[in-house]
């Protein structure tokens, strides 16, 4: 794939994908986010859990500076992927979202092909070979465990797929363009078990390529699928830890009561 | 939900305070059926174990569909885990009371070779042990776990005690060998229900902690 300047920025050199340091998020006069710190490890998946308006969704859209959109949303403190603050003035943000995939709650496929669907991110960023394409049309969707159930339906429309395959035609569409980091704002919950099931094995395995950090209202998933595990409260991320641990033992007690289902 | 989470664990908590209550009463009847030679008071506590072995597989039922109805997590997983592990140890107790009510049985009509009193006095300890290790479980006291873990030094020491008492009657009546035997049998069993009560004291530490016998499981 065509490489433009500031797209090979963003890598890792040490365990951290993503260190986040004295982060404060405000939408005009509400801060979202309080002075946030947290280092999500690479080859990992981070779960992000809490009650809805905690800030978990906010913190996920900083990673790929999606809140840039919104106005009066204002940030202090640094969000650095790999040595590299993205919020710094030389960031080119395309490259950044390039690297920083995203996926969302309901699966949102173009109104295209399936293969155009995979196409569409390394198109825009400059590959045109039909070879190329077909190749990176291919792996995405094997790496999204799709391939077996659509190499015989590339050119039918994305939206006569299943919700559960139009999901992982999403996550294939974010891999066609190689992220190093997987954004996923609960991308389950509009789904079947299975469905869910065939996601979070999904997760598993990418993981040994991206670093994935999702948001999930479902805490046996977060505790299935995830290796670090924060929970936001009002906007503080009261508790940051190994996922194993923090259900076993959290510290904190209001962790304890939203985990066991006390509030929230 | 999580209200009727509650209810469920405290239904489950009186439950097992229930067939703890059962257990330390056959102990206790089981050594005053020796002491008395009472053989239907002896026969009673042998048929009343099926009851608690009934009270332990209801127990189970309820840890089991808990965890399928809430999937607890942390301290809440921890609590029905250590019901679940609890209940094994109280039916034990339960049955070496019947066991002691078994060999009751075997002497109500033969004199014995000495007063009983120093196996009343270690049922009565053991007993104690029980009762307090459950009841820490109710009122999560791990104080009083702990103090039941200490108290097993003194159980252990009494049945030394008695072990080298009847050793020396061994070697003064050795037509009394039976009789010795059982009384032995009986300290052996009085002995392991104290073991029992320090493993229901190890669980209840564990809920509170994660940590079981010094080891992070949870």
């Amino acid at each position: 794939m065509k490489r433009q300047n500031g797209w090979d920025m963003f890598a890792f050199e040490g365990e951290t994908a993503v260190t986040i340091e004295s982060l404060d998020l405000y939408y005009g006069s509400f801060h979202a986010l309080k002075n946030i710190c947290m280092a999500m490890p690479k080859h990992a998946v981070t779960a992000l859990i809490g009650p809805s308006g905690c800030g978990k969704s906010t913190l996920l859209k900083t990673l790929n500076r999606l809140n840039d959109l919104i106005d009066g949303c204002r940030i202090t403190g640094s969000v650095r992927i790999g040595a590299r603050d993205i919020y710094a003035k030389e960031v080119d943000v395309s490259a950044l979202r390039k690297n920083v995939g995203m996926v969302f709650q309901k699966p949102n496929p173009f109104p295209m092909s399936v293969f155009d669907n995979i196409a569409y991110g390394p198109r825009t960023f400059g590959v045109r070979k039909k070879a190329e394409l077909s190749g990176l049309v291919e792996n995405s969707l094997k790496a999204a465990n799709l391939w077996a159930e659509l190499k015989d339906r590339l050119h039918k429309s994305a939206l006569s797929l299943s919700g559960g395959q139009q999901q992982r035609l999403c996550i294939a569409r974010a891999l066609a363009v190689q992220p190093k980091i997987l954004l996923m704002d609960e991308p389950t919950s509009a789904l079947d078990p299975i469905s869910t099931g065939k996601i979070e094995e999904l997760c598993g395995e990418l993981k040994e390529a991206v670093t994935i950090v999702m948001v999930t209202h479902n805490m046996q998933q977060a505790a299935r699928i995830s290796d670090k595990t924060g929970f936001f409260l009002l906007g503080d991320l009261v508790e940051f830890g190994d996922t194993g641990e923090l259900f076993a033992s959290p510290k904190q007690e209001a962790t304890m009561n939203y985990i066991s289902g006390r509030f929230g | 939900m999580r209200k009727q989470f509650d209810l469920d664990l405290e239904g489950l908590s009186a439950a097992l305070y229930k067939m703890a209550a059962g257990a330390e009463d056959a102990i206790r009847l089981s050594v005053r059926a020796l002491t008395q030679k009472d053989g239907a008071l002896a026969q009673r506590v042998i048929d009343g174990d099926g009851a608690i072995d009934e009270q332990e597989k209801s127990i189970e039922q309820r840890a089991l569909k808990i965890i399928i109805k809430y999937q607890p997590v942390a301290r809440d997983l921890r609590s029905v885990t250590c019901a679940l592990k609890m209940i094994t140890d109280i039916e034990r107790i339960a049955d070496q009371a019947a066991d002691i009510s078994s060999i009751a049985l075997k002497f109500l009509d033969r004199a014995y070779i000495k007063r009983l009193e120093h196996i009343p006095a270690m049922a009565a300890h053991v007993t104690d042990m029980v009762h307090e290790g459950v009841r820490s479980f109710i009122n999560r006291d791990g104080t009083l776990a702990k103090s039941v873990i200490a108290a097993d030094d003194a159980a252990d020491g009494m049945f030394v005690g008695i072990k080298d008492e009847l050793i020396s009657y061994l070697r003064e009546q050795p037509d009394a060998a039976e009789q010795i035997v059982y009384f032995m049998m009986i300290a052996k069993y009085l002995e392991r229900i104290g073991d029992h009560a320090v493993n229901i004291a190890e669980w209840v530490i564990f809920d509170l902690t994660g940590t079981h016998k010094e080891v992070k499981i949870l």
